[in-house]
C-alpha cells in the first residue's frame, strides 16, 4: 500500500505549502494600513518619542525579510508578541478565548446536525413532495439571511418577547442556545441541501435497484444501502463548513457579545491593536487548513479512488 | 417566492437604487417628535434612533448594496477570468503560481480575510470594494482556470491552433463564449454573496460611515433599541433577505436555462474545495 503513503505525504507537503502562504499574507496585513501604521494606531497627536517605541516594538524599522524572520521565530515559539491594547502576551490573550469560541462551533455543529440529516434525508426520500419542498425552502432561507439578522431576530423573540433565554454574553447553558442556533441553521440550509443531491444521486445506482428488487424496505435503503455512500462527500462539506462555522462565528459573537477569538478580533480592530488582529487571523485561518487537510486524509482513506486520481 | 415575485423585487432593489438621487427622499432629516416610532405611528416604516425615516434611508442602502455588489462582482470577476484563464490557457510555473495563491486564499474562511483587511484598511465604502474584491476574484480564478483546462484539447481549440490563430484570438473567440455561462451564474450568486459581504462589515461597522446607510449598518443601529423599536431591525432586514433571496432563486433559474453542469463530478469537485452556493455569514 504504498499509494495510502504517497497520498498521505502528498497532502502534508500541499499543506505546508498553503500553511507557508497563510502565514506570509498574515505577515503581511499589517504592511498594507494605507500610510505609516505607527500613525494609524497611535493617532496624529502622539510624540515622537512615543512613535519610535512602537516602531522599535514592532519591529517596523528594520528591513522586511528580517522582520518576516522575527515573527516566524516568535511563531516557532508560539510567542505572537504583546497586546498593544492592553499589553498581555497576545498567547494568553488568545488562550482565554479559545474556549468560548470551541464552545459555541461545537454547540453550532451539533445544531446543524440535528436539523440538517433528518432534513436532507427525508426531502431525498420524498423527492419532489411536500417534504421536499419545504426542506429545500428552508434551506433556500437558511442560505439567504445572513447571521447578523438572524441573531437579532432570535433575541427578539425568544429573549426579549418569550424570554426564555439570556440576550447575551456567556453565563451557563442557557446562553449558548441562540448563538448556537444562528450559526448551525445557516449551515443546516446547506448541508441538508448537499446531502439530499448526494442521496438521491445515490439512489439512482443499480445497486440500489437491486436492493429494491429484493424487497428491502425504504428506510433499510436510505440507512443501509444510501447513507455510507451519499455521506462521503457529505463528510467534505462538513469539513469546510467548519471553517463557515469560524468565520461565520466572528459576526455571531459579535451579535451575541460572546466571549470568543472572533469577538476579540472585532475588539482589536476597534482598538486598532493590529497584532491581536494579526494574530486572530492566523489562527482562525490555521484551525481552518488544518480541519479540512484532516477531512481530506479521511476521505482518502476511506474512499480509495480519491487517494488514486486526486487532479492536481 | 415562485414565479414573477423574484423578478418584481429584483426590479425594485434595482430602481430604487438608481432613482434615489431623484426621489424626493430625506434620509438625514431629524424628526424628534418621531424618535423611535413605529409604522403606524410615523407612517412609511417607521423611524429610527434619531428620528430618520426609515423607508429613505431603505433606499439609500439598496443604493449602496447596488453600487457594491456590482463594483465587487464586476471587479472580481474580469479580474479572476483573465488570471484563471491566463493560468490554464498557459499552464507551466506560472500556473503552479496561480493555483497556490488560490488555494492560500481559499485557506481564509468565508468572509474572516474581508473582515481583516477592511479592519485594517480603514472604514469607507471604497475599502469594502476593494477587501471583497481581493476576497472574491479567487472563485472566478478557479472556475475559469478549470473551464479553460478542460476546453484546451477540445478539437475545434485544437483546429484554430492548427490554423495559427494567436493566443489572445483563441481565448477570446474560441473559448470565453464557451465558460461564460458557468461564470455568468456564479457571478449571479457572488452578487447574493456580496450583498451580504457589504451588509456584514457595515454591521461590524467596518464599512459604510454615518450618515450613509447600509442596511447593514440599520441592523446594527437597531440592535441596541430591539426591546423598543424592533421594526429598526425587521425593516432593513428584510428587505436585505427577499433581494439575498430574489438574486439566489434567480441564479438557480439560470444555472437550469443556461444547463450548466451541476452534475454529481461537478458538485463533487466543488463541494471538495468550498461548499456552494454563497457562504453564509
Amino acid at each position: 500500500m504504498g499509494g495510502v503513503t504517497g497520498f498521505l505525504l502528498r497532502r502534508l507537503a500541499s499543506t505546508a505549502l498553503v500553511v507557508a502562504g497563510v502565514v506570509v499574507t498574515v505577515f503581511l496585513l499589517i504592511h498594507l494600513i494605507p500610510g505609516d501604521p505607527v500613525d494609524v494606531m497611535l493617532g496624529e497627536t502622539a510624540s515622537a518619542a512615543d512613535r519610535g517605541a512602537l516602531r522599535t516594538a514592532l519591529g517596523l524599522d528594520r528591513p522586511l525579510p528580517e522582520q518576516l524572520g522575527h515573527y516566524l521565530r516568535g511563531l516557532a515559539h508560539l510567542d505572537l508578541g504583546r497586546s498593544l491594547y492592553d499589553h498581555r502576551p497576545i498567547a494568553a490573550v488568545l488562550a482565554e478565548r479559545i474556549p468560548a469560541t470551541a464552545e459555541l462551533a461545537g454547540a453550532g455543529l451539533v445544531v446543524t446536525l440535528v436539523i440538517a440529516f433528518p432534513l436532507g434525508l427525508l426531502a431525498a426520500a420524498r423527492a419532489g413532495g411536500g417534504w421536499d419542498r419545504g426542506a429545500m425552502t428552508f434551506s433556500l432561507l437558511g442560505v439567504s439571511i445572513p447571521n447578523f439578522w438572524m441573531g437579532p431576530m432570535l433575541i427578539l423573540v425568544f429573549s426579549l418577547w418569550l424570554g426564555w433565554l439570556p440576550v447575551s454574553g456567556r453565563s451557563g447553558p442557557a446562553s449558548v442556545v441562540l448563538p448556537a442556533l444562528t450559526l448551525g441553521t445557516a449551515l443546516a440550509a446547506i448541508l441538508s441541501r448537499m446531502l439530499r443531491s448526494s442521496v438521491l444521486e445515490v439512489l439512482g445506482e443499480d445497486y440500489i435497484r437491486t436492493a429494491r428488487a429484493k424487497g428491502l424496505s425504504t428506510r433499510q435503503i436510505l440507512v443501509r444501502h444510501a447513507l455510507p455512500n451519499a455521506l462521503l462527500p457529505v463528510i467534505t462539506v462538513l469539513g469546510l463548513q467548519l471553517g463557515t462555522l469560524l468565520a461565520g462565528a466572528v459576526i455571531t459573537e459579535t451579535v451575541f457579545s460572546w466571549p470568543g477569538v472572533g469577538l476579540l478580533t472585532i475588539e482589536s480592530i476597534q482598538h486598532r491593536d493590529y497584532p491581536v488582529v494579526q494574530a486572530c487571523v492566523l489562527l482562525i485561518s490555521l484551525t481552518y487548513v488544518l480541519v479540512n487537510t484532516l477531512t481530506d486524509i479521511v476521505y482518502g482513506l476511506v474512499d480509495p479512488r480519491i487517494r488514486r486520481g486526486r487532479p492536481r | 417566492m415562485r414565479g414573477g415575485l423574484p423578478a418584481l423585487v429584483l426590479v425594485l432593489w434595482v430602481l430604487a437604487a438608481l432613482a434615489g438621487p431623484w426621489l424626493p427622499l430625506h434620509p438625514d432629516a431629524i424628526h424628534l417628535e418621531h424618535i423611535l416610532a413605529p409604522p403606524w405611528v410615523a407612517g412609511g416604516l417607521g423611524c429610527d434612533d434619531l428620528g430618520r425615516p426609515l423607508l429613505d434611508r431603505l433606499v439609500l442602502g439598496a443604493r449602496t448594496s447596488l453600487l457594491v455588489s456590482v463594483g465587487v462582482v464586476g471587479l472580481s470577476a474580469l479580474l479572476g477570468t483573465l488570471v484563471g484563464a491566463l493560468s490554464g490557457w498557459f499552464g507551466g510555473w506560472w500556473d503552479r503560481l496561480t493555483v497556490h495563491l488560490i488555494d492560500v486564499f481559499l485557506a481564509f474562511p468565508g468572509i474572516l480575510l474581508a473582515i481583516a483587511l477592511a479592519g485594517i484598511l480603514g472604514p469607507g465604502i471604497d475599502n469594502v470594494v476593494i477587501a471583497l474584491t481581493i476576497v472574491g476574484w479567487v472563485g472566478y480564478a478557479r472556475l475559469a482556470r478549470a473551464q479553460v483546462l478542460s476546453l484546451r484539447s477540445r478539437e475545434h481549440v485544437l483546429a484554430a491552433v492548427a490554423l495559427g490563430a494567436g493566443h489572445a484570438r483563441i481565448l477570446r473567440w474560441h473559448i470565453l463564449p464557451l465558460i461564460g455561462a458557468p461564470l455568468i451564474v456564479e457571478a449571479t450568486f457572488g452578487v447574493a454573496s456580496v450583498i451580504v459581504g457589504e451588509a456584514g462589515l457595515s454591521f461590524l461597522g467596518l464599512g459604510v460611515q454615518p450618515p450613509a446607510a447600509s442596511w447593514g449598518s440599520m441592523i446594527r443601529d437597531g440592535t441596541r433599541y430591539l426591546l423598543v423599536a424592533p421594526h429598526m431591525v425587521i425593516v432593513p432586514g428584510t428587505a436585505m433577505a427577499l433581494v439575498v433571496l430574489a438574486v439566489n432563486l434567480l441564479g438557480d433559474r439560470l444555472r437550469d436555462r443556461l444547463d450548466v453542469r451541476q452534475g454529481p463530478a461537478r458538485a463533487r469537485a466543488a463541494g471538495r474545495r468550498r461548499a456552494k452556493p454563497a457562504d453564509p455569514v
